[in-house]
């Protein structure tokens, strides 16, 4: 295509490797995109990025503290990824979230279940308070094709505002006073930490053992053959005869309840209550997103995507904390890279190959290795 | 195969006419494929050229690195005696090449003049498409391209898309138009009205390079024929020098003989029945309107029809894909009314597609993927809630080498194969586990000659053992040599059923809708 220097730029499938690079490379340019904010409330760019690496990575007892943000973005996210490998895309991991908060609290608070059967039980009740706040979006698309976008972003406001009015009056602690809380979780409602740190393990747990069960379910399973056919050319799907309406409820079902998990662990694991929404989750099922896309369809790469979102939320807390930057900021972190990432999307479809000057069109040596064909890897 | 016999010969190009476009040596490889070795040809000015091979042989490879799609990875491009390099379709316009792709880009909610405007040099900026309308109409006259410049694409058939993208080419200046495939998307008629765009083109001092796998196109309007063969030239040949079976024997590399089996008589007992069909089209008018019709066992029912006579309603009726709205449909012994695809397929019924990108694969995913699409979840391809690819893969082994579909491996994407070989791939497909019933929607859609007549002759051999064949074509040839009844579908009614040899011009008043 354009010949720059004693290098060809071509056009062709995007490898894996060239998908990482781009990526990489994207990110990159965002940090330094962020570097002017520093800038911008009179920091040295340099500097800041200095003492955030060293709060974030290198001081002690600060690397676990990546995790705590990654748990949700994790659950959430490899969700995410299942439910646009079936082209739905669910914009609403965030109320599938608070939904999990709220049946959580309503197991430890209000039944009787205690002892070691308490955590399951909530795990179990907030997986299916997600997956039921997934569904009637997937019911109206699939009944009434009305577009899940809009539904399932429409429901995260109702479960915000379902919290919000949760917490400020039924489910309100008598012991609280003038705080929008509910009362305490009791102990055997609260999920163990990793000594020394603030980690809450079993849901950590749970969300490697759910990405590498939904890598399984798409790469070797029935139900996940029909997921990547439906995805992919739902027309095929409906001639073979693929219930639609099936493969996508399945698909919410599990995509809403692995948001519902990680409400659950927000709500057993950090705060042990149930409390304004906006302090339950730092706009995880939004962050969710990102991490998901970053993904490309991949669930064990939200492995990576998660911690790497994690990261930045550590560095938010560092922001505010070290540098007096409002947390906020870490927002427009967020925005920047999905900002750098989709305007890197285009370049993936190029490959830079070594093509000296002498020889214009002669059999190029492929400098970065054309892509085998597309498996299912898992 | 169409009744393409232009009216008189072309006059063929003097052998003096200076050569316009030339391709040296161009080689290109993809991985496990070498789609060109070293191919050499050259068009003239005022040429129809035809370009001939079989499924995968590299045709539209070729045409994709002329158009600047492809870089190749060795030789050059000559035009009017000056290397170029042909870095996209942008540079391809510059250099006075068109192309029609087989699937067209078009903007189906634009208008025809938006379309043609879109990318169009030195339009006005405010209302460009006014003087585009302008041009579009003296256009459309001067090569008599009929087509209204404000009607929205999706308002179109096929035929009328084709047109706009010839027009597109032209009216940027094309001189080299490429047209992959034109016809096999064309009625007979159609086709014929293509030729005559063609015709004067020519007169015009324009090339043409056209793609086809009918070899009586090629000899009624191409003045010179370059055959390809595995990814190679084979050579190029005045077509006043050569017939169709030299062209065949060239193109396949041994003599062939596309004689079928003699018909074996006597059918079965009904297999198929359907009773007073109506079945409504997309936008909710009836598109089917009470086809009753019988088809036994061991017989091939072929339905004629121009396309958008209800053909493709009634096969979704059939399949299970578009709801019945009235009437009854009966299947060994069965009411099938109601049934789903999934149930109809498991019940012995098998689809090949009219679509077969947007519906019979899916283009992403591997070809042991979309061999097993049909069965994923019967074994022994599924065992439980788990697949069993190493089963799928040996199956998608035996159909690749029984069907000789064209891939580099079981894990390419299906995507990436030829449009022939995709076609190979769905007929394998359905045709694998023996169904009761074959609904056919133009089998040979876009097949060479040699694999053509291999569909006809397996379709034979199902019939012959007993499966009940609905076949569905434009080509009265292909019906003519394969049905045993014939049925013409007019307006969405079934308006005549015709015993095996009647002849094409009956068929064809019936099918312009002169009812018997
Ligand atoms: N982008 C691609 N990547 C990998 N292989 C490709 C690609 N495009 C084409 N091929 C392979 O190159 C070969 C030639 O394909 P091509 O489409 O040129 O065939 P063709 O002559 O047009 O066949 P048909 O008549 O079936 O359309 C095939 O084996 C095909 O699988
Ligand atoms: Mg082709």
């Amino acid at each position: 295509m354009k010949q720059v220097g004693p290098f060809r730029l071509d056009t062709g499938e995007p490898s894996g490797a060239w998908t990482l690079v781009v990526s990489a490379a994207a990110i990159l340019a965002a940090f330094v995109a962020a570097g002017g904010i520093f800038w911008a409330y009179g920091l040295n760019p340099i500097h800041a990025y200095a003492v955030i690496v060293h709060d974030t990575l290198l001081a002690p007892g600060a690397f676990p503290e990546i995790f705590r943000p990654t748990i949700p973005l994790l659950l959430a996210g490899v969700g995410l990824v299942l439910a646009f490998r079936a082209q739905f895309y669910n914009i609403g991991a965030e109320g599938q979230l608070l939904a999990g908060t709220v049946a959580a609290t309503g197991v430890a608070l209000f039944t009787p279940i205690r002892g070691p059967a308490t955590l399951p039980a909530m795990f179990a009740a907030g997986f299916v308070a997600g997956a039921l706040w997934g569904l009637l979006p997937s019911v109206l698309k699939l009944r009434l094709n009305v577009n899940e976008v809009i539904t399932t972003l429409m429901m995260n406001y109702i479960a915000l505002y379902f919290v919000s009015w949760l917490v400020t009056g039924p489910w309100k602690g008598p012991s609280v006073r003038g705080f929008a809380y509910t009362d305490q979780f009791p102990a055997s409602a609260w999920l163990p930490l990793i000594p020394g740190t603030r980690i809450h393990w079993p849901t950590l747990v749970l969300g490697v053992v759910l990405a590498a069960a939904f890598a399984v379910l798409l790469a070797r399973t029935r139900l996940g053959f029909a997921i990547r056919v439906q995805g992919e050319n739902p027309e095929a799907a409906r001639y073979v005869g693929i219930d639609a309406l099936r493969t996508t409820l399945l698909v919410m079902l599990l995509s809403g309840g692995a948001a519902g998990l990680a409400g659950v662990g927000e709500v057993a694991g950090v705060h042990h209550k149930l409390l304004d929404p906006n302090q339950v989750s730092l706009g995880y099922g939004y962050t969710a997103i990102i991490v998901a896309w970053l993904a490309r369809g991949k669930p064990l790469a939200t492995l990576i995507t998660a911690t790497l979102f994690g990261l930045i939320y550590s560095s938010g807390d560092v922001m505010q904390v070290s540098l007096q930057m409002p947390f906020r900021v870490t927002s427009v972190f967020n925005g920047l890279i999905l900002f750098f990432l989709i305007g890197s999307e285009r370049l993936l479809a190029y490959r830079i190959r070594w093509a000296p000057a002498g020889a214009p069109a002669s059999a190029p040596a492929s400098a970065v290795a054309p892509s085998p064909p597309s498996g299912e890897d898992p | 195969m169409h009744p393409a016999s232009a009216p008189s010969a072309l006059p063929s190009v003097p052998p003096s006419a200076p050569v316009r476009l030339a391709v040296n040596e161009i080689t290109k490889t993809f991985p496990g494929v070498t789609a060109n070795d070293r191919v050499t040809m050259d068009v003239r000015g005022g040429e129809v050229h035809a370009l001939l091979g079989e499924n995968g042989a590299g045709k539209t490879t070729l045409m994709n690195i002329l158009y600047g799609l492809y870089q190749p990875d060795a030789g050059e491009i000559v035009i009017d005696g000056r290397a170029v390099r042909i870095r996209s379709p942008r540079d391809a316009i510059a250099h006075g090449i068109g192309m029609v792709p087989q699937h067209f880009l078009l903007v189906r909610r634009h208008t025809v003049a938006e379309n043609i405007t879109l990318g169009l040099a030195g339009t006005r900026f405010f209302l460009p498409t006014r003087d585009v309308e302008r041009q579009i109409n003296a256009f459309a006259e001067r090569y008599g391209l009929r087509v209204d410049p404000r009607a929205a694409i999706w308002q179109l058939s096929v035929s009328e898309q084709q047109r706009v993208e010839i027009l597109k080419a032209l009216l940027r200046g094309a001189g080299i138009l490429i047209l992959d495939e034109p016809t096999s998307v064309l009625t007979p008629q159609e086709a014929t009205q293509l030729f005559a765009v063609l015709r004067r083109m020519k007169e015009e001092g324009k090339s043409v390079i056209f793609i086809t796998h009918k070899l009586d196109e090629v000899m009624a309007v191409a003045d010179r024929v370059t055959v390809m063969r595995k990814g190679r030239v084979v050579d190029t040949v005045p077509v006043a020098m050569t017939s169709k079976s030299q062209l065949a024997r060239m193109m396949v590399g041994h003599d062939v003989d596309f004689r079928l089996p003699a018909r074996r008589p006597g059918t079965g007992a009904p297999a198929l029945i359907a009773e007073d069909l109506w079945v409504q089209s997309d936008r909710g008018l009836p598109a089917v309107r009470g086809v009753s019709v019988v088809v036994h066992r061991q017989e091939i029912f072929g339905i004629a029809g121009v396309a958008g006579n209800g053909q493709r309603e009634l096969v979704e009726a059939l399949t299970g894909l578009r709801p019945v709205d009235r009437g009854r449909l009966t299947l060994g012994g069965r009411d099938v009314s109601r049934w789903s695809p999934r149930a109809m397929s498991k019940l012995g019924v098998a689809h090949i597609p009219e679509e077969r990108v947007r519906m019979g694969i899916v283009p992403p995913m591997t070809v042991t993927e979309n061999a097993i699409l049909r069965r994923y979840e019967e074994p022994p391809f599924s065992r439980g809630p788990l697949m069993d690819y190493a089963s799928a893969t040996r199956f998608a082994q035996q159909l690749i080498v029984e069907y000789s579909i064209q891939t580099p491996s079981p894990r390419t994407p299906a995507r990436l194969l030829s449009g022939g070989n995709i076609q190979k791939l769905i007929l394998a497909r359905e045709l694998a586990h023996r169904p009761d019933l074959i609904i056919a929607a133009h089998p040979t859609y876009g097949l060479d000659v040699s694999t053509t007549d291999r569909i006809h002759r397996l379709l034979l051999e199902r019939r012959d053992e007993g499966a009940a064949v609905l076949l569905v074509s434009e080509d009265l040839d292909e019906i003519r040599i394969l049905a045993d009844r014939i049925g013409v579908m007019y307006g969405g009614e079934l308006i005549a059923v015709m015993p095996a040899g009647t002849d094409r011009g009956t068929i064809g008043l019936l099918m312009a809708g002169q009812r018997p």
